[in-house]
C-alpha cells in the first residue's frame, strides 16, 4: 500500500508545554488510522496542525510526497485532506446544498452553481451510503443528518483523507454502525480516514491501525488486530486499570418517586408523563440520545426546575419546596453534565469549591457566619486525600485541575455528605480511562452504601455494566425499566431511536 | 509579519498585581500631561500645581478627604455589587435617595441626641438606598430585565424628583428662593473632624465601611457566596448557594452603601439638599471600584486619588490657566489604563513571526 500522508517529528509547544512532541507516523492509502489519548494527551493539537490551524514548532508533514504548507487551511483542503469536527460547522439557516458548496465561490459571483453541485452531492450520497435531502433546512436535521452533510462537504472537495473528531459521540449505536459501514464504503474507494474517538470498542471495530498519544508523545503503534480493549487502555493511561466490578445488592426501600411529571415550557426540551421508581442501593440507568429530555429530568430531580404537571414524592418528606437547595437536605447529590460550567468554580481555590455544599456546618462556620479557615482547609485536604484528588495545593485555582479530578472533588464533595439520592449526569463524559474507572467505582461504593443512583449516560457500555436498571428517554418520554441483565445494546439501541414508544 | 498571541497565566506574579495600577496611573498621567502641552501650559508645573492643590495645605488635605467621602461610599457600592456581577450603575440615584431620606427624617420629623441621631439618619439613607435598588433586582430575578439599563436610568428618575421636591413641598421657605431642602438639625449634623476646615465624621464613617466590607466579603459566609456567585451562578446553585437571596444582599448592601454616601453629603459637608448635591459621585464610584480592582480597601485609595485629581484640578486650572476637564480626562485616562493593565496582569503576551518550514 502507498503512503498518502507522512508525518515527521511534529513538535508543538504552548509556552513551557509540549502540546505534540516529535510526533511522527504515517496514515496508508485505503485505511483507517485511530488516534487515541487522553484529555490533553495532543490529539486536538495534532489534527489543527495537519488541517493548517497551528503551525509547529518544528518537523514536516508530506501529503502524497508534497510537503503542506502550514497554518494554511485552504491549502490542506485543496491538498485533500478533510475534517470534521467535533463541533459542526454549519449555518442552520442554509439548506443542506447550500451549506455543502457554501465558502467554495468567489465572494464576487453573484450565483451559487446549484445545479452542477446537486448532482455530484447525490452521487456522493449514493456511492457512499450517506443519505440527505439536499433542500433541507440544516436546522431541521438531526446529529447524524448533519454529520452525514459535513462529511459530504469534505467529499465534495475531493478529499481523500478524512479527518473525524469524536463523530460518534452523539450518535445512537444504529447510527453509529451506519457511520461505520460508510467509513468502510471510503475505504474501499481508496479513501483514508484519521479517527479520533474516547470509545475503545467503536475504535477496535473500525480501525486497522491505532496510535496512542500520552503527554504529547507518541507512545505506541499497533495493529488492531493484534490488541485488544484493556492492552490500548493501558497504553493510553500509562498503567494497568483497576476496572470496577460490580455487585448486586438487594433494593432496598422506595427513596423516590415521579408521578406523571411534565415539563412543557420553552427554555428546556419537555418531558412528557415521566413515572419513575427509585429505591435504595439501586443504581436507574437512564439512556438517550442527547436532547431527548435528560437533563430537563436530572434538573427536576435536583430541585432546579418546578414540573407544570405531576408529582415528586420523596418518601421522607411530605411536601418540599423546589429549590436546590431543599432537595440538597433531604439528600439529593446532583452531579451536573457540564461540570466545568455548573460543577466548579474554576476561578476559586479547591478548598473554596471543596466546602461550597457546607456552608450550614457549624464545624466550619460560627453563628456569626465568620469561616473557620482552619476546619475549612482540614476538610478540604481530608475530601481531596479520600477521594484521590490530585492537586498542588488546596489553595490552587481549581480551573487548573484535570477533567477527573474535577469529577472526583465533585462528586467526593457530595459522598461526604452520605446522599440519600445521587443523580450523575453524564459522570464519566470526555475523562480518560482511569479517571472513568475511579468515578464508576465510587459510584459503586455509594450504591454499596445504600444510596440510591440515577446515572444518566450516553455511554451504553457504562450504563450496562453499571447499573442494575436501565430506561430509555426518548422525545420527552421515559420507558419502564428493564434490568440490564436483560437487555443489550441492540435493544436499547432501537429505544433510543423511538422504538416501543408511542 | 510579527504576530502576537494572549496566553493566560497559571498564576499572576505578586509584584505585577501591586504595580501593575502604579504604572496605569503613570501611563495615564504622561498621557494627560501631552494633553496640558498642547493647551500650552508646562506639564510639570501642572501638576505640581496639582498637587500642592490637593495636599499643599491643612485645607487643602481636609478637602480633599471631604471630596473622597462619598467616592469612597460609592466605590464600596460598586465594588460589591461589581464582585456578584450585579452591574448596579445606579448610585447616582440611590446616593440622592439617601439624601431624601435624610431630609425626610433629619430635618426635625424625629429628634434625638447626637450619638443617636448619626446613627439614625445612616441607617435611613442606607435604607432608602437600598429599596430603591429592591425593585430592580426583583425584576432581573424574576423577569431578567437588564439591571444595567434599569439602575442607571432610575438615576434621571430620581434626579427629577428631587428638582420636583426641592421646588415644590420640600423648598426650604428661608432660602430666599433657592431649591434648596431645609436645613438638617443640629443633632444631626455630622461633626467637623479637622477645626476650620469641611472635614467631617463621614470620612472616618466611609473608612470604617470599608474595612466591614472588606471583612463581610473576604472572611464570611456571605462574601464566599457573593464571590461565587459573581464568578459562576450556576455552579454555585448546583453547590446549593442560594441565589436569590445572595443577589437581595448584594443589592441592599451596594444601595445601602450608596445610599450613605448622600447622608454624608447631606448631613456632613452641605447641611441641606440641594439638586447639585453630587457632580456625578455615583459613577465616579464606579471609577474608583475599577481603580481598586473591586478590593474595598483599595477604594480607600482610589477615593482619594480620584478626590485629589478633582480638587487639584480646580487649582491647577487657576494657576495655569488651564481646563479644569482636564480632571476628568486624567480620571478617564486612568480607567483606561488599569482596564488595559489587567490584560497584562492576567496574560501573557507572546511574540512570533509567522515562518515558513519546509
Amino acid at each position: 500500500m502507498t503512503t498518502l500522508l507522512k508525518v515527521e517529528k511534529i513538535t508543538k509547544k504552548f509556552g513551557n508545554l509540549y502540546a505534540n512532541d516529535q510526533i511522527s507516523f504515517e496514515v496508508k492509502k485505503s485505511e483507517v488510522l485511530a488516534i487515541l489519548g487522553e484529555n490533553g494527551a495532543g490529539k486536538t493539537t495534532l489534527m489543527n496542525i495537519l488541517f493548517g490551524h497551528y503551525t509547529p514548532d518544528s518537523g514536516n508533514v508530506n501529503f502524497e510526497g508534497n510537503a503542506i504548507e502550514f497554518g494554511n487551511t485552504n491549502n490542506a483542503i485543496k491538498l485533500g485532506i478533510g475534517m470534521v469536527h467535533q463541533h459542526f460547522t454549519l449555518a442552520e439557516n442554509l439548506t443542506a446544498l447550500e451549506n455543502i458548496i457554501i465558502g467554495r465561490q468567489s465572494i464576487f459571483s453573484l450565483t451559487l452553481p446549484k445545479r452542477n453541485a446537486r448532482v455530484k452531492i447525490l452521487e456522493l450520497s449514493k456511492k457512499f451510503g450517506l443519505p440527505i435531502d439536499p433542500d433541507e433546512l440544516v436546522a431541521n436535521l438531526s446529529v447524524s443528518e448533519k454529520q452525514r452533510i459535513e462529511i459530504l462537504k469534505t467529499l465534495f472537495l475531493d478529499c481523500k483523507l478524512l479527518i473525524l473528531d469524536e463523530p460518534t459521540a452523539a450518535l445512537t449505536p444504529q447510527e453509529t454502525d451506519a457511520l461505520f459501514s460508510t467509513i468502510r464504503n471510503m475505504i474501499k474507494t481508496g479513501l483514508s480516514v484519521i479517527l479520533i474517538s474516547h470509545k475503545l470498542n467503536e475504535i477496535l471495530a473500525v480501525s486497522d491501525r491505532i496510535i496512542v498519544l500520552r503527554n504529547g508523545s507518541s507512545v505506541g503503534e499497533i495493529d488492531t488486530n493484534s490488541t485488544d480493549r484493556e492492552k490500548i487502555a493501558e497504553m493510553i493511561v500509562g498503567k494497568k486499570i483497576d476496572y470496577p466490578k460490580k455487585t448486586k445488592i438487594p433494593k432496598k426501600s422506595k427513596v423516590l418517586s415521579l408521578i406523571d411529571v411534565s415539563y412543557k415550557k420553552p427554555d428546556a426540551p419537555n418531558l412528557s408523563k415521566v413515572n419513575l421508581d427509585l429505591y435504595g442501593g439501586q443504581i436507574l440507568g437512564i439512556a438517550g440520545v442527547a436532547g431527548n429530555g435528560q437533563t430537563t429530568l436530572a434538573k427536576i430531580l435536583s430541585g432546579h426546575f418546578k414540573p407544570t404537571q405531576g408529582k415528586i414524592i420523596f418518601e421522607e418528606a411530605k411536601s418540599v419546596h423546589t429549590s436546590p437547595k431543599s432537595f440538597m437536605d433531604l439528600g439529593v447529590a446532583y452531579i451536573p453534565e457540564d461540570r466545568n460550567s455548573d460543577g466548579i468554580v474554576g476561578d476559586m481555590e479547591i478548598w473554596e469549591n471543596a466546602i461550597m455544599t457546607e456552608m450550614d456546618d457549624p464545624f466550619l462556620r460560627n453563628s456569626l457566619g465568620i469561616i473557620n479557615k482552619k476546619t475549612s482547609f482540614d476538610r478540604s485536604e481530608n475530601l481531596c486525600e479520600t477521594y484521590d484528588v490530585r492537586m498542588q495545593s488546596i489553595r490552587q485555582r481549581s480551573r487548573l485541575l484535570s477533567g477527573g479530578n474535577v469529577q472526583k472533588l465533585l462528586l467526593g464533595r457530595w459522598l461526604m455528605r452520605k446522599p440519600k439520592i445521587i443523580i450523575a449526569c453524564q459522570p464519566t463524559r470526555g475523562l480518560d480511562e482511569g479517571a472513568i474507572a475511579s468515578i464508576q467505582k465510587l459510584l459503586l461504593e455509594a450504591q454499596q452504601n445504600g444510596s440510591a443512583i440515577i446515572l444518566i449516560s450516553e455511554d451504553l457500555d457504562e450504563l450496562l455494566t453499571i447499573s442494575d436498571d436501565i430506561s430509555v428517554m426518548y422525545k420527552g418520554m421515559l420507558s419502564n425499566p428493564t434490568e440490564s441483565s436483560s437487555t443489550n445494546k441492540l435493544s436499547i439501541g432501537l429505544q433510543m431511536a423511538g422504538d416501543g414508544f408511542l | 509579519m510579527i504576530k502576537f498571541r494572549l496566553e493566560e497565566r497559571a498564576n499572576s506574579p505578586y509584584w505585577l498585581i501591586i504595580l501593575s495600577p502604579f504604572i496605569a496611573i503613570l501611563v495615564a498621567i504622561i498621557l494627560a500631561g501631552i494633553l496640558i502641552v498642547l493647551a500650552g501650559a508646562n506639564p510639570f508645573q501642572s501638576y505640581y500645581q496639582l498637587i500642592i492643590g490637593a495636599f499643599g495645605s491643612k485645607n487643602s488635605v481636609a478637602e480633599t478627604l471631604a471630596r473622597a467621602t462619598p467616592i469612597i461610599l460609592t466605590g464600596l457600592a460598586a465594588s460589591i455589587a461589581f464582585r456578584a456581577k450585579f452591574w448596579n450603575i445606579g448610585a447616582e440615584g440611590q446616593l440622592y435617595f439617601g439624601a431624601l431620606a435624610t431630609t425626610f427624617f433629619g430635618t426635625g420629623l424625629v429628634v434625638l441626641p447626637s450619638i443617636l441621631m448619626i446613627p439614625f439618619l445612616f441607617i435611613m439613607g442606607a435604607l432608602a438606598g437600598g429599596l430603591l435598588l429592591l425593585p430592580l433586582v426583583l425584576l432581573k430575578l424574576y423577569y431578567k430585565v437588564d439591571e444595567v439599563v434599569t439602575t442607571l436610568l432610575l438615576n434621571f428618575v430620581v434626579v427629577l424628583l428631587v428638582s420636583y421636591l426641592l421646588e415644590g413641598p420640600w423648598k426650604d421657605p428661608m432660602s430666599l428662593g433657592w431649591p434648596q431642602g431645609k436645613s438638617v438639625i443640629e443633632e444631626g449634623v455630622l461633626p467637623q473632624i479637622l477645626s476650620k476646615t469641611r472635614l467631617h465624621l463621614g470620612f472616618i464613617i466611609s473608612i470604617f465601611f470599608a474595612f466591614s466590607i472588606w471583612f463581610i466579603l473576604s472572611k464570611t459566609v456571605i462574601g464566599y457566596r457573593i464571590k461565587s456567585v459573581g464568578l459562576n451562578a450556576a455552579a454555585a446553585s448546583h453547590a446549593g448557594v442560594p441565589i436569590f437571596k445572595t443577589v437581595l444582599v448584594v443589592a441592599l448592601l451596594s444601595g445601602g452603601m450608596a445610599g450613605m454616601a448622600g447622608v454624608t453629603e447631606t448631613a456632613g459637608l452641605k447641611g441641606y439638599l440641594t439638586l447639585d448635591l453630587s457632580p456625578g459621585f455615583g459613577y465616579a464610584g464606579i471609577a474608583v471600584a475599577m481603580l481598586a480592582n473591586l478590593n474595598p480597601i483599595g477604594v480607600i485609595f482610589s477615593g482619594v486619588f480620584l478626590a485629589s485629581i478633582y480638587v487639584g484640578a480646580d487649582a491647577m486650572s487657576r494657576a495655569m490657566n488651564v481646563p479644569t476637564y482636564l480632571a476628568d480626562v486624567i480620571v478617564a485616562l486612568t480607567v483606561l489604563c488599569i482596564l488595559l493593565s489587567l490584560v497584562f496582569v492576567h496574560y501573557k503576551i507572546l511574540f512570533f513571526g509567522a515562518k515558513k518550514y519546509d
